[in-house]
């Protein structure tokens, strides 16, 4: 058994945990109003829309927890990035993941009490949490409320442009989902890091 | 001034002139007959405002007298109807031409559509016979019998067509909404049949979401009636409870909306730019019913390069375990 550190406190599991579930039941809802149809009626329109914006309020609650987390812990560090030679960490990251991992190798940036997310890790979460997140809190709520968003921008409507930025963002986020999930399975075992999610302690 | 350059200034004057009147008759034969309006004016100088004036010979002096304001013709908007070329006697009594009128065509019968519009190949493409037929089976119709007649929502005075003329949906949305709201948004003008109050509409629909959005993008009519091709507007409105209330008859690729407030739209791009029903998207936009093609195929080859990354990852990590 390999040596086990503390990475995740109580709060940032709760908080990753809700911010998991509510992304999958928007990515389902999303979809649901997305491609409605009356013949294949996977859920109740009505439902769908009720049920994503208490869904995307929620998780709007739970942004701003994670941000106070950041803000009164240390747990901000980690999304630091060193821009000098940040480029080739994610090559060499990269590198590891499509040959090195087959070969054996060990990994190049190993998981440490100071780094808790490889390159590659820290540029998709900062992608998602910071660029995309806010985007598609901004156009989420405008689309809650319809009436804020500018009617007409150079004759295509407002409203238009807005669920198309928020389906858009929507869209990679749910990427962002599906490669986070497979990535997680990579680790002493295959289970290992969702056991670290759920104890805290990474093994 | 040389000589050719003085006749080419009188001929080019002269083509002027020439240009001008021929586009002043063309204007003059979309308005109403010179003669019907001099003969209309002496009816509007009394049923044009809120007070007349007329000599009493009982007390002899003139008289300012208050109109019936529902007897008052607004001249401007008659001026726009669809009947603004009409002269009042060609549907009133000429003996209204008498002053004061008589007490007895109080009881003058009132023409229905029919009456002009039925069998009438000018009006063919509006196939009125079909709309009585739909009037007929309609809710108003059926509850309110003879009562209802087609002047409660179609003043003759003041009605014109909308849905293909006006350029913005949201107009056409607005003219056709406020004919509906005329008698269900105010309570003496639907207790003219009934003595029930007329329901909130705010609370009969507080299931819909953005409501206000609802009201200012789609007609009333859009749920409350049932779509029938034969005929350009739909004039069969609905009980209550048989009114669309499935989102997804609208916010679906098949959306009831181009069949019925965009269908004089829909030809023109209907898939522009690889939306679908685009002719939606110039002034509205449907969840559901505005996908658009190309984005639908990049996110499935996007997501279906990741599931495949995705596969190959791991059976390549099985094997080389």
């Amino acid at each position: 058994m390999g040596v086990k550190i503390f990475l995740y406190p109580l709060s940032i599991r709760i908080w990753h945990w809700l911010n998991a579930v509510l992304c999958l039941l928007l990515i389902i809802t999303g979809i649901s109003m997305q491609y409605s149809n009356p013949e294949y009626p996977f859920m109740r329109f009505d439902l769908a829309v009720t049920l994503h914006n208490i869904f995307g309020i929620t998780l709007t609650v739970s942004y701003v927890f994670f941000i106070i987390i950041n803000i009164t812990t240390n747990n901000i560090k980690f999304y630091k990035v060193q821009l000098k030679g940040f480029k080739n960490r994610l090559i060499t990251q990269s590198k590891y993941y499509s040959v090195g991992i087959f070969k054996g190798q060990k990994t190049p940036f190993p998981i440490s009490e100071k780094r808790k997310f490889n390159p590659l890790q820290k540029f998709s979460y900062i992608l998602v949490m910071y660029v995309f997140f806010p985007l598609i809190f901004i156009t989420g709520w405008a689309l809650i409320f319809p009436e804020t968003i500018i009617h007409d921008v150079f004759g295509i409507s407002g409203i238009h442009l807005t669920d198309l930025l928020h389906v858009i963002i929507g869209f990679f986020v749910s990427v962002f989902m599906f490669v986070h999930i497979y990535f997680c399975t990579i680790g002493t075992s295959i289970g290992s890091n969702f056991k670290a999610m759920l104890n805290g302690w990474h093994e | 001034m040389k000589p050719f350059l003085k006749k080419g200034l009188i001929l080019s004057s002269i083509c002027f002139l020439l240009l001008y009147s021929l586009q002043s008759l063309c204007q003059y034969k979309d308005e109403a007959p010179k003669k019907n309006v001099l003969a209309n004016q002496e009816c509007l100088k009394c049923h044009g405002g809120h007070f007349y004036y007329y000599y009493n010979d009982w007390v002899e002096k003139d008289v300012r007298e208050r109109m019936n304001p529902h007897f008052v013709i607004d001249s401007t908007k008659f001026y726009k109807s669809n009947h603004k070329t009409f002269a009042c006697i060609d549907c009133h009594s000429y003996e209204y031409e008498d002053f004061p009128h008589s007490g007895s065509l109080r009881m003058e019968p009132i023409y229905s559509c029919l009456d002009c519009h039925g069998g009438d190949e000018n009006s063919a493409e509006f196939n009125f016979e079909q709309i009585e037929e739909n009037f007929i089976n309609s809710i108003h119709s059926s509850k309110h019998g003879d009562n209802f007649t087609c002047w409660m929502c179609h003043d003759p005075h003041t009605y014109e067509i909308s849905a293909r003329t006006k350029e913005s949906i949201i107009d056409v949305v607005e003219y056709s909404n406020n004919i509906c709201l005329n008698c269900h948004n105010n309570i003496e003008e639907f207790q003219i049949l009934t003595d029930s109050e007329n329901p909130n509409i705010l609370d009969a629909h507080d299931w819909l979401p953005n409501q206000s959005i609802h009201f200012r993008s789609v007609r009333c009519i859009e749920c409350h009636t049932e779509i029938n091709d034969s005929i350009l507007v739909a004039h069969k409105i609905l009980p209550k409870d048989q009114a669309v209330q499935n989102c997804v008859e609208c916010h679906s690729t098949n959306s009831l909306l181009m069949a019925s407030l965009y269908k004089f739209r829909r030809k023109e791009n209907r898939n522009a730019a690889g939306f679908i029903n685009a002719a939606i998207l110039k002034e509205a936009y449907v969840i559901g019913a505005n996908r658009n093609i190309y984005l639908n195929w990049a996110s499935i080859a996007i997501f279906g390069f990741v599931i495949l990354g995705i596969c190959t990852h791991a059976i390549l990590r099985i094997i080389k375990k």
